[in-house]
């Protein structure tokens, strides 16, 4: 039998949960019903409206996102986006795994002290390195090019990816190296052969942590990119859209879904490795 | 350790070293040498010259900056509280409920999604209208469906608008400090939180006597990862009010000053200011590496 406190109890655990279910759903389902109505609509009536007949067609089209695709600039971007995201996260889980490898276990001098530099750099704030690239950018040409913000990206991601990495691959047992080394494995055979294989985890989560860091960022693409229609990813030209046409809500709402859409399906699908790289990046570091 | 030659290891270690010289070790230094000098862009570049503490002396007198200051400040306690407590909350309470996974999928979403987006999210919500005319933000429907005004809550200065744009933070935030709560909270052997029940503890007790005391060295963990998170918080308050109506934080105010307002002597000033309120943290980390080096 349960006493009567005991339901109470039961009840306000169950409230509880609805509740800030509820305030963590509703936003984003507002501006996801925003997105399918026409600018009139949503002038005259808030989104919650629509509720009471809300499976009721007629009301819903796909003219918004029509409309930031092609007139404003977000397939472009969407493109963008990608030629960014992909390749900076390729070079960036390449390189960090060799030099993952590397501090994990091979001898050097000065090992010990710049690892500990890459643990101090993991926060560093992204601020305090642009004003000094950015010179050097222009006259490198790299300045509003793809191949500029990959390199830009890489080196900022680097000291978590490294770390995330070597804290996997030093755990791998030391036998496995050894009885590599008596079949006459070298170094590079023994990585790519042997650790790449087993680290297979760890990479991924490095690699969906590292890309959906980079699809979301904001900072180094206003600084790197510049502003150039023809290079800037969705998070910029969102941003532009706020300033500009702040109360096109039909616009607005649609941009910053096609802004999502990616990484929720990334979320969805590998929600797994997302959570398993942010507890191995935060239990430890 | 294995010994792969004198060179090999640097094959290995090298070109991580070298993006980390050019892209961050380089970059810190110049800019604490570039907060002594003026206006220009390019420190060896023509007028560029040294100007002692000035800047220093604008980052600790302007009225602008002090209130970014202020909002920093302002956004540490808060941000770092509600993240933290909500994510603790749920991690614990969530585990009581069959539809556990569900919830936590919920709020877990915007960490997977660009501050930018979240901020028009937002900015939705606190959508304001005049008097009269039909509120199509959500808050303010509520505020005058229950027959109040409406409230321009990201225009009125200084509280609502800058606790309007800190709970933005909090949103997006909580499911990261929950998830790893949640796995911290699922390590605790369940026979000693069934040993107290038994012994006739209350929800209450147990959860403030044996799982809090647990989870204290992870909570530390998450609210330092969120301290820094949140001092270097730049593009919810640059979307949604650019730090107009006294919502300026410090990461905000540095892109400005260097980017809108080509005054890279002040910016750099500005970023050192976060760099040596991040240092502390730099150290534990450091710290705890070292710690547990020494465990291995």
């Amino acid at each position: 039998m349960m006493t009567l406190r005991k339901v109470l109890s039961r009840f306000g655990v169950h409230a509880t949960a609805i509740l800030f279910g509820s305030i963590w759903l509703i936003p984003t389902l507002g501006i996801l019903i925003t997105s399918f109505r026409d600018s009139a609509a949503i002038a005259q009536s808030g989104w919650w409206t629509v509720l009471p007949k809300l499976f009721s067609g007629g009301q819903y089209s796909l003219e918004n996102y029509i409309g930031v695709l092609t007139q404003h600039g977000f397939s472009r971007s969407f493109l963008n986006s990608l030629l960014i995201s992909v390749p900076a996260t390729g070079i960036s889980t390449f390189i960090a795994s060799f030099a993952a490898y590397g501090f994990a276990w091979m001898k050097f001098t000065g090992r010990r002290s710049l690892f500990m530099l890459l643990v101090a750099l993991m926060i560093i704030p992204i601020q305090m390195t642009l004003i000094p690239v950015l010179p050097l950018y222009s006259r490198l040409g790299l300045h509003g090019t793809f191949p500029g913000i990959w390199l830009a990206h890489t080196a900022y991601g680097l000291p978590l990816t490294t770390y995330l990495m070597h804290n996997y691959m030093s755990g791998i047992p030391k036998d496995i190296f050894d009885s590599a080394a008596i079949d006459g494995a070298g170094p590079l055979k023994t990585f790519s052969r042997i650790v790449i294989p087993i680290s297979v985890p760890a990479i991924a989560s490095v690699f969906i942590f590292q890309f959906l860091w980079i699809w979301n960022d904001l900072l180094v693409a206003l600084v790197y990119l510049g502003g150039k229609d023809d290079v800037i990813p969705l998070t910029v030209t969102l941003s532009n859209m706020v300033s500009d046409m702040g109360r096109s809500w039909e616009l607005l709402t649609a941009g910053a879904f096609v802004s999502m859409l990616l990484p929720l399906v990334v979320f969805f699908a590998l929600q797994r490795y997302f959570v398993r790289g942010i507890l191995a990046g935060s239990l430890k570091g | 350790m294995l010994h792969a030659g004198r060179w090999k290891p640097w094959l290995f270690v090298g070109p991580a070293l070298l993006l980390i010289t050019f892209f961050l070790v380089y970059p810190t230094a110049a800019t604490i040498v570039r907060s002594f000098f003026g206006k220009g862009r390019d420190l060896f570049g023509p007028n560029v010259e040294f100007v002692g503490l000035q800047n220093w002396r604008y980052v600790f007198t302007n009225n602008v900056m002090l209130s970014a200051l202020r909002n920093n400040a302002l956004w540490v306690a808060l941000f770092t509280t509600f993240t933290v407590g909500i994510g603790l909350v749920l991690a614990v309470l969530l585990d009581k409920v069959k539809y556990e996974r569900i919830i936590k999928s919920i709020v877990f979403i915007p960490s997977a999604v660009s501050a930018v987006g979240i901020s028009v999210i937002w900015k939705f919500i606190y959508t304001y209208r005049p008097i009269g005319a039909n509120q199509i933000g959500l808050l303010n429907a509520i505020v005058v469906g229950f027959g109040g005004e409406p409230i321009g809550w990201l225009i009125q200065r200084p509280w609502v608008n800058n606790i309007a744009l800190i709970i933005v933070g909090i949103w997006m935030w909580t499911g990261f400090c929950m998830v790893i709560l949640s796995a911290a909270y699922k390590n605790i052997p369940k026979p000693l939180l069934e040993a107290a029940r038994i012994d006739g503890a209350g929800e209450w007790k147990v959860f403030r006597k044996i799982t809090l005391p647990l989870l204290a060295p992870t909570a530390a963990v998450v609210a330092t990862t969120m301290v820094v998170q949140v001092l270097k918080m730049f593009a919810i308050v640059y979307v949604m009010t650019n730090g107009n109506y006294d919502t300026e934080v410090i990461a905000n105010r540095m892109y400005k000053e260097a980017f809108n307002f080509g005054n890279y002597g002040r910016a750099s000033a500005i970023a050192v200011v976060l760099l040596l309120l991040i240092l502390p943290f730099m150290i534990v980390n450091i710290r705890r590496f070292v710690s547990q080096e020494g465990a291995r």
